[in-house]
């Protein structure tokens, strides 16, 4: 008999109905909401006269727009709306919020797995495509757009196409200075914007595993910049050793349950997957991107690309095209690229750990005069937590900026935009033109590539400060 | 959900490929809490140059947009298949999509047509040298035609969305009908799994 994989048992485990074709209707355990992508779903309940099937399953926050410095008010009149409006909603509706200035608060991808909410064998959805970050802890979570926010309200379903298979594999042990953001980008490097469509990815080997939970939701959040549907990593005492005492996760005769439950979940020796790749972890590098899609990056020791030496018309005139917005000559070396500012947060970066790795190079050291840098914590918990450990000092003392939890740079639709021409390095997901701001330009790194290049004033690697 | 039979009509050629939905709608726009009025919002980075494609006055009018591989990638937002609706497109022609956003569009009756790469760069190339060119997408046939060019070949659409596009069928209503296979597999769930409680 073969096997089956992680994402066959959770998908089998949650069909409420089998489609017509080739769609499933599956129960959804979790959903997550925020101000951006919910308004015209519940107005789209209130329409129809529908309620909330379960408001006990669903969990709304406040991120993507809202201020990070917290005695500004929300300037913009038009956000200012719509954070009112998740407040009316989340009441009328009878659904937990953690609003602006919360404790509780922080990016939605953030606060699930702080919470405890976020547990092996789920299915979770949200408005957000980087919600396969919660893939990290065994999940299947994939992202979904409004009309489908507002089938999941009514309903605790949604309906999906059953999924590919794919198993990236990175065998072996990554050098001391490659870190989970460095592995995504190599493999999204390697497959293409476009490798993972229509697929589900399961990340396994040994440099997977050697990885903190915190560094795997780094790894899985990066999914949907491949084109996944999902990413997710079977759970191990790794992750157990994460949630055992978190506020949601189940205690006493239920935590033995769950661990039973849980631990039947990985991936059966001999489960075929549709498609696999292979990357030796020995291979990977720092990596930093010259273009316009996460896809365009290289090793920070090399140099950005000439378009005529890729393959194929459309990859060319697609590097010609990011080349001229990112104001960049093929074969300039990745470290000649000066910064205008450096911002260090988001879903994919903005955790403990990211916070501690960018301040463990920054002690002592002060940024390059006239660079602006931000620091921006995923969450209020983080943020509490940086500051016990007295990160905060060390971010202020080197220069840089220490504000409260929020999307903020990652896609500028709060205060903290870019300005057209300004040239950011970045441990957000996104290259995309315009993402932190009209015109501004953006290299993907990872936070310890984000801290020397803020202390260098150009694309640096920790080791290159001492040097 | 507006009911589509079949979308004919001439169109918009935009020969990039990853074209992602930052571009289709900056998120500037993402502020507003209304469903419509997102026309104006689309590709407005790119329509600031002259020379794009959108601001060529012989496509005006255009329901079905071709365009480059891997169509509509990244952010989940919703308001990118609304701008590119507002503005009147009713397909996309490309070869392939982005696995939200082609949700996206089907869930509110935009047509995703995917056909072979070197299809897209003929229907491309004949478009742009005659912007008068009429396409049809066929949803009951799941055809693409170009008549002019003798043009036909079928895309792929699950039966489910293709009934629901003829139908212009509500899909929460579809899935209520399961209400007791809901409410059975809600009886069944683990009773140690998480829930949460609004705050009092
Ligand atoms: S931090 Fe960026 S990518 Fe993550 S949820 Fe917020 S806007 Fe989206």
């Amino acid at each position: 008999m073969t096997g089956r994989t992680l994402a066959q048992k959770i998908w089998n485990e949650h069909v409420v109905a089998r489609g017509d074709g080739e769609s499933d209707l599956l129960y959804v355990d979790l959903h997550l909401v925020h101000e951006v992508t919910s308004p015209q779903a519940f107005d789209g309940l209130r329409l129809a006269g529908r309620r909330v099937r379960r408001p006990d399953l669903t969990l709304a926050t406040a991120d993507h727009n809202i201020p990070t410095v917290l005695d500004r008010p929300v300037a913009d009149p038009v956000s200012a709306r719509q954070i009112d409006a998740l407040t009316a909603n989340c009441a009328e509706f009878g659904i937990r919020l953690y609003p602006m200035g919360d404790a509780g608060q922080g990016i939605v991808h953030v606060i699930g797995p702080q919470l405890g909410l976020s547990q092996p064998g789920m299915v979770i959805v949200c408005g957000d495509s980087h919600t396969s970050t919660h893939g990290a802890l065994g999940t299947f979570a994939f992202g979904i757009g409004t009309s489908d926010v507002e089938h999941v309200l009514a309903t605790q379903t949604i309906s999906r196409a059953r999924p590919r298979t794919m198993a990236v594999t990175i065998d072996g042990r990554a050098p001391v200075d490659v870190s989970a953001k460095d592995i995504i980008l190599g493999v999204i490097a390697r497959i293409g914007v476009g490798g993972g469509t229509g697929h589900i990815v399961e990340y396994r080997g040994a440099a997977i595993r050697a990885l903190s939970m915190e560094g795997r939701m780094t790894v899985c959040n990066m999914s949907i910049e491949a084109g996944a549907r999902a990413g997710m990593i079977a759970p191990d005492d790794t992750t157990f050793a994460y949630l055992e005492g978190r506020p949601h996760a189940p205690s006493g005769a239920d935590w033995e349950r769950a661990l039973d439950q849980w631990r039947g979940l990985p991936t059966d020796p001999g489960a075929a997957f549709d498609r696999e790749l292979r990357i030796d972890a020995r291979e990977l590098r720092p990596f930093v991107t010259w273009g316009t899609n996460p896809a365009q990056a290289v090793a920070i020791d090399g140099a950005v690309p000439d378009p005529e030496s890729l393959d194929g018309q459309p990859a060319r005139d697609s590097a010609r095209r990011a080349l001229a917005y990112m104001d960049l000559r093929p074969g300039t070396a990745m470290r000649d690229i000066t910064v205008d500012s450096v911002f260090l947060g988001s879903c994919t970066n903005g955790r403990i750990e990211d916070l501690r790795a960018a301040a463990d190079v920054l002690r002592g050291k002060h940024v390059r005069t006239g660079l602006r840098a931000l620091a921006v914590p995923g969450s209020m918990q983080v943020k509490a937590l940086a500051e016990a450990e007295g990160l905060d000092r060390v971010f202020r003392d080197a220069g840089f900026e220490w504000r409260s939890a929020g999307c903020s740079m990652c896609l500028g639709m709060n205060d903290d935009v870019a300005a057209p021409g300004e040239r950011v390095a970045s441990t957000s997901n996104r290259n995309f033109e315009g993402r932190q701001g009209p015109g501004a330009r953006t290299h993907l790194v990872s936070p310890a590539v984000a801290a020397a290049t803020a202390v260098a004033g150009h694309l640096a690697a920790p080791a290159d400060l001492a040097r | 959900m507006r009911a589509v039979e079949r979308v004919t009509g001439h169109a918009l050629p935009l020969d990039r490929r990853d074209v992602d939905t930052d571009q289709i709608i900056p998120s500037d726009w993402l502020k507003r809490v209304e469903r419509t009025g997102y026309g104006a919002g689309l590709f407005s980075a790119w329509a600031a140059d002259p020379a794009f494609v959108l601001n060529d006055r012989r496509f005006d009018g255009a329901s079905i947009l071709i365009a480059g591989a891997n169509f509509g990638c990244g952010s989940s937002r919703e308001h990118a298949a609304w701008a590119l609706e507002d503005r009147g497109f009713r397909a996309i022609v490309a070869p392939s999509f982005a696995d939200i956003f082609r949700s996206n569009c089907l869930a509110v009756g935009l047509v995703t047509a995917e056909l072979p790469e070197p299809d897209v760069a003929r229907l491309l190339a004949a478009v742009a040298s005659n912007p008068a060119l009429e396409l049809s997408v066929d949803v009951e046939s799941r055809t693409v035609t170009a008549p002019a060019l003798r043009y036909a070949r079928s895309f792929p659409l699950d039966e489910a969305s293709r009934s629901r596009l003829l139908a212009g069928r509500d899909e929460i209503d579809q899935s209520l009908a399961h209400e007791r296979a809901i409410a059975a597999y809600e009886a069944r769930r683990a009773s140690w799994m998480p829930r949460l409680r609004p705050r009092a």
